[in-house]
């Protein structure tokens, strides 16, 4: 399955609209985190994940999504939400903490929920798999049109609650897919050290579904394995199990040191950026001129300027609105 | 007091430290847990231990809570006092059958014929932002559970003596470390918990409470980051003529009621300060333990400066609007005097 024309267009702005994103959110974070660290302080305080490199995963994947879809995220959302067409402006807010945030700054970076789009986050490695598939069941129960996709890091398939999400949506035949975004890090541990086997694709087998890894980070690759798994879900075959291979660009968090990755890995991986490899492709293909091209990242700049602005300029909460929406209203 | 050219450690590295030292005379000992290898810790807390005791001994595990820790759990049973980490706290929701039902109970379950000698550190605490799934202390909830004993330092000495202890108790401890006092690159450290460390190993007694400051108007009972709150509005609350007593917890389970209460029925008042969630917790049980024992050494109700009841928000006005601080124990005891 290959992208159209406006899909590669998409995919592409996409991805950048999503680097940009970060680039913007990396250097803010930094604003009064200088020249002492201290992750509590500056206008984006706490943990930041960055998805730096992982863009053709999301964009692969959500191209073959529509708002109706269900998407589960991790501690790493960006370029998830992104790609399923979360609310950006808001997005921005919440992770600034004001009152224009999706949650109203409740949830920050790593919850990020926005019902509009049928997106949602969890902290906690591998439990966004049982709300998909909870997710899944509920269409399949109402006979709702619908797939359900769970993001998760390769870290997360050594937890038990991924397993037993697995054989759940296995065993009840449901349009599920869980998509792995082997960064081959889990902060500090590296993937040969923490899973005894290589491709997750193997564990497929575990659940009698299809299994398949890809390797390379290339959006096109990921757009055609996910093309078929999510085909599968939406014809009503059951679930497919997806690892993609990608590159974490960035540290785990903001603030990481890095000292684990061995000597040179990571610039051998800016060699391998996926943002200007698909600019180059697309040239080549005959698919985006320079001039489109231009045009495009100019678009994504504008958007995400316009989100940052967006969340710079909203207020905070109220202090004592931390009390409210506990219960739903 | 620390005096000038005494050493002064973080409670991060006094707790390497008793690691380290108790590795070096008790091969049972291990160590289990996610990035605790050549990271050192994500809260330093094990920095050093693989380069000296090697990766048999000091083991970075998969994202797999429930199974390194039931595994600790059976290395336990069977000859080896393992010493995990749970990453945060928060993170029980994955694995708290392993803590709850294997670790805390096997001893009682086999009438004492098996010993569960392990240690599952995990850091608590927020204040920075971290938001509800990386923020909590749960503390009432680990201590409202019997089988475990719970203890939470509050400055570096008591961490490593309470490391020592925990790991020559031959019952599971739950050591709770607060990220704000740990004093590690990524996060400021209040200055009070990095206190002077003696070199040699040494225990700290589990089970029991310390005053850390004399006074005669009020008890103020915390734990943790808690008691560094305590002891700043005791210097308030100095300034205006009120003589604050300030009791330590350093451990939650057992509770050394005996302590708490003497406190009382010098001050007659009592404030209690805890970070985590108000209702059914800490706060409640420490009051409980006074009133219930002799009401009539109280002349004023109780009050408690706790965490409300709300999962902890991101954003850092409404984090801090919840969080206890030194402002809202001196305006606890401006109206337990006005009432
Ligand atoms: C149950 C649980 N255990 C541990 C953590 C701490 N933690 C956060 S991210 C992370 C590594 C995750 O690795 P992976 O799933 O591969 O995702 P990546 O960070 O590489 O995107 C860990 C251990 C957590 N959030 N939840």
């Amino acid at each position: 399955m290959s992208p159209t024309r406006d899909e590669q267009h998409w995919m592409y702005r996409n991805m950048v609209t999503s680097r940009r994103f970060e680039e913007a959110i990396a250097k803010i974070y930094f604003e009064g985190k200088t020249p002492v660290f201290n992750m509590a302080n500056g206008p984006i305080p706490g943990e930041m994940h960055l998805s730096d490199g992982q863009e053709p995963v999301a964009a692969g994947v959500c191209a073959h999504l529509t708002p109706a879809d269900v998407v589960t995220a991790t501690h790493r959302p960006h370029h998830q939400a992104i790609a399923k067409g979360v609310d950006l402006n808001k997005m921005a807010a919440e992770i600034f903490g004001k009152a224009t945030g999706l949650s109203g700054g409740r949830g920050g970076h790593m919850h990020i929920f926005d019902p509009d789009v049928n997106f949602a986050c969890s902290g906690i490695i591998a439990q966004g798999m049982g709300p998909a598939v909870g997710a899944a069941l509920s269409r399949k129960m109402q006979g709702k049109p619908g797939v359900a996709v769970a993001f998760v890091g390769e870290g997360a398939v050594n937890q038990g609650g991924w397993h037993e999400a697995m054989n759940l949506a296995a065993v009840w035949n449901l349009p599920f897919v869980c998509v792995i975004e082997d960064n081959g890090w889990g902060i500090s541990v590296a993937k040969k050290t923490a899973s005894a086997v290589a491709s997750n694709a193997e564990r497929a087998a575990a659940y009698s579904i299809p299994g398949k890894r890809v390797e390379g980070n290339d959006p096109y690759a990921i757009y055609d394995a996910a093309g078929e798994a999510i085909a599968r879900a939406r014809a009503g075959e059951g679930p497919s199990l997806l690892e993609f291979e990608t590159y974490r660009l960035a540290g785990h968090f903001m603030g990481d040191a890095e000292g684990y990755r061995p000597e040179g890995e990571k610039d051998a991986l800016f060699e391998k950026d996926p943002i200007p490899k698909m600019r180059e492709r697309l040239k080549a293909d005959g698919v985006a001129s320079e001039a489109e091209l231009d045009d495009i990242e100019a678009q994504a700049s504008q958007r995400v300027d316009a989100a940052i602005t967006f969340a710079r300029q909203s207020a905070d909460p109220a202090p004592e609105d931390a009390l409210t929406r506990v219960f739903a209203a | 007091m620390t005096k000038p050219n005494e050493r002064k450690l973080t409670i991060a590295r006094s707790m390497a430290e008793a690691i380290a030292q108790e590795m070096r005379i008790d091969p049972s000992v291990f160590v289990m847990g996610e990035d605790i290898g050549p990271l050192g810790g994500v809260y330093g807390n094990t920095r050093g231990l693989i380069e000296e005791f090697g990766d048999e001994r000091i083991r970075d595990t998969p994202i797999s809570e429930t199974a390194f820790i039931s595994a600790a759990v059976g290395a336990a049973q069977d000859g080896m006092r393992p010493v995990v980490e749970l990453m945060f706290v928060d993170f029980f929701g994955v694995c708290f059958d392993a803590i709850y039902n294997l670790m805390a109970k096997n001893t009682y379950f086999s009438g004492g014929s098996f010993k569960v000698p392990m240690v599952l550190m995990t850091s608590t605490g927020g204040g920075y932002s971290d938001a509800g799934q990386h923020s909590q202390c749960v503390y009432g909830t680990f201590a409202h559970l019997p089988g475990m004993k719970v203890v939470a330092p509050s400055n570096a000495y008591d961490a490593k003596g309470l490391m020592t202890a925990a790991m020559r108790d031959d019952s599971p401890v739950v050591y709770m470390f607060h990220k704000g006092l740990q004093g590690m690159g990524w996060l400021g450290t209040e200055a009070g918990a990095t206190v002077h460390v003696p070199e040699e190993s040494y225990t700290v007694e589990i089970g029991k409470a310390k005053v850390v400051r004399q006074g005669k108007d009020v008890t103020i009972v915390s734990l943790g980051m808690g008691v560094h709150n305590a002891l700043k509005a005791a210097k308030t609350l100095e300034s205006q003529g009120v003589s604050a007593e300030v009791v330590d917890l350093v451990s939650l389970v057992p509770l050394d009621r005996e302590t708490i209460r003497a406190s009382v029925a010098k001050t007659g008042r009592l404030i209690v300060v805890d970070e985590d969630y108000m209702s059914y917790g800490v706060s409640g049980e420490i009051i409980a333990s006074v009133t219930e024992h002799d009401i009539s050494v109280l002349k004023a109700a109780p009050k408690r400066v706790a965490f409300p009841d709300v999962p902890i928000p991101f954003a850092r006005v409404m984090e801090q609007y919840c969080l206890p601080n030194p402002d809202k124990i001196v305006a606890a005891w401006d109206q337990m005097k006005a009432a």
